[in-house]
This record gives C-alpha cells, structure tokens and sequence, in this order.
C-alpha cells in the first residue's frame, strides 16, 4: 500500500510529462518546444527522485535542464526569430509521423499488457530494498572490482574532451 | 492502490512516441533534435524503472543512465554546434534545404 502523496505526486507527473511532450512535439513555436521540453526533463527528474535515486534526480536536473536546454535556447535564438511560427505540415507527413507513433504505442503496449515480469512488487516494497547512497556511487564508480565502473568513467572523460575539441573545431570562425 | 512498474512505464511510452512523431514531422534542425532528447530521455528513464523494480538491491541501471546522459550531453553540444555551423553558411536550417553536405 502507498502512501497517499506518493500518489497524487505520481498522477501529476504522470500527466505532466504526457502532456508536455504531446505539447513538445506538437507547438508551432520552436522556444515553447523547449520550454515543454524542460517540464518534462523536469518530471523525469521528479520520478528518479521518487524511485529513490536522489543522485540521478540531481544530475538530471543539472545536465539536461541547466545545460543542454540552455543550449538548445542558445541555438534557437542564434538562429532564427523564436517568434515565427513554423509552417504547417503537409498532411501525409503528419500521417506517417502519427502513423508511426501510434502503431509503436500499440504494439508496445500489447509487450508491456502480455509480459510476464510487469506485475511484480510495489513501489514501497521495492524501496523497502534500500536506495543507493552518495558513498556507494562513489565507490562504484571509480572501482575496478567486480560491479565497479572505472573503464566507463575514463572512457567518458575522453568522450567530453573529444567533443569539447570537436565543438570549437567545428563551430570556429574560418 | 500500488503504483507498479507498468504505471511508470506509461508516461515513458507516450513521450517515446511523441519522439518519433516529432523526429518524422519536424523540418527544423533543432526541433528535430528536441524530438531526440525526448526518446532518449524515455529510454533513461525505462532504465532507471526496471533496475528499482526488477532489481532494486542493484544499481546497474542508475549507472547506465548516468553514463547515457552524460553522453547524450556530448552529443548535443556537437550537434548544435554542426547546426549553427550550417545556419552559418547557408542562413537556413530547414532540413528540405540543405541537400549538399560540402559548407
């Protein structure tokens, strides 16, 4: 049995995050797309902070709302006048997208309705198993024993630093 | 009532679909990539449920999903920077008029 706020709060952010990337996708006006877009990284992050992965939350918040969305910003008022509309679709393009969409939503619903492990434990009996600490992760993290993620941990430092190299190569005046 | 594992699957579902839907329609650059980030963040967030309700004494999805946004930073910051790259040389980002790869 769950508690009663723990519901409520998943309904609105249920229905938040459902409405905003309808609305995301949807929107004729590039920085509401955006704006829709941070609502629902935003109630992404409410959910991990309510699966009990506070760490998660944090650096959800942090990298995709306080980093990638002010770059999309950044980008959108570079490059064109965030008050035009877009043009309206052609008719058989918004038919294949929503084609596409709704025939993927069918068929996985019918894999999540027919799968067997879905109807396991509750979510307060799942959190009763304890939630990662801040110490745990960072043991994880820089261990090379069994579970422990060093390789990635390095290997995604190269990453950055490759893409820092790439993204002023790139974007540089000539 | 129980919140299960199929109600947080849910709301993941549909912003996935809305992904594609939007990836299919959008003609412009950047909306396509905020299409991107929308099934990439549903991804993330499947990987986080199914390791608190498959596994909750584990942290493997956690850890994927922090190495996957971390990623997915990467991967934005150079997709920008291609995309004000492009404006620059042709003033346009509509993906019908750029037919040439040569800038």
């Amino acid at each position: 049995m769950e508690s009663i706020g723990n519901i409520i709060l998943y309904f609105v952010v249920a229905l938040i995050m459902a409405l905003c990337s309808v609305l995301t996708v949807t929107t004729r006006k590039i920085l509401r797309a955006a704006t829709y877009l941070l609502f629902v990284l935003l109630g992404t992050a409410v959910v991990y902070f309510q699966l009990g992965y506070q760490f998660l939350g944090a650096v959800q918040i942090a990298v995709y709302a306080g980093g990638i969305l002010v770059l999309f910003v950044f980008s959108i008022l570079l490059t064109q006048r965030p008050g035009d509309p877009a043009a309206y679709l052609e008719a058989h393009r918004k038919f294949i997208g929503g084609f596409a969409a709704l025939v993927g939503v069918a068929l996985l619903a019918v894999a999540l309705c027919t799968y067997p492990l879905i109807d396991g434990m509750s979510l307060t009996e799942a959190l009763s198993q304890g939630t990662p600490d801040m110490a745990q992760i960072g043991k994880y993290l820089l261990s090379t024993e069994k579970f422990g993620y060093l390789l990635p941990f390095e290997a995604i430092s190269v990453l950055l630093l490759a893409c820092i190299i790439g993204g002023i190569t790139i974007a540089r005046h000539k | 009532m129980n919140l299960t594992m199929l109600m947080y699957l849910i709301p993941s579902l549909i912003m996935f679909a809305c992904g594609v839907y939007g990836f299919i329609t959008r003609k412009n650059l950047i909306a396509i990539l905020i299409s991107l980030e929308l099934m990439l963040n549903s991804v993330d967030l499947n990987f986080v449920i199914f390791n608190r309700f498959l596994f909750p004494g584990q942290m493997e999805g956690m850890f994927f999903t922090l190495f996957a946004i971390g990623i997915a930073a990467a991967e934005t910051a150079l997709a920008i920077a291609i995309v004000i790259n492009i404006f620059r040389s042709i003033k346009n980002i509509d993906v019908r008029k750029i037919t040439k790869m040569k800038f």
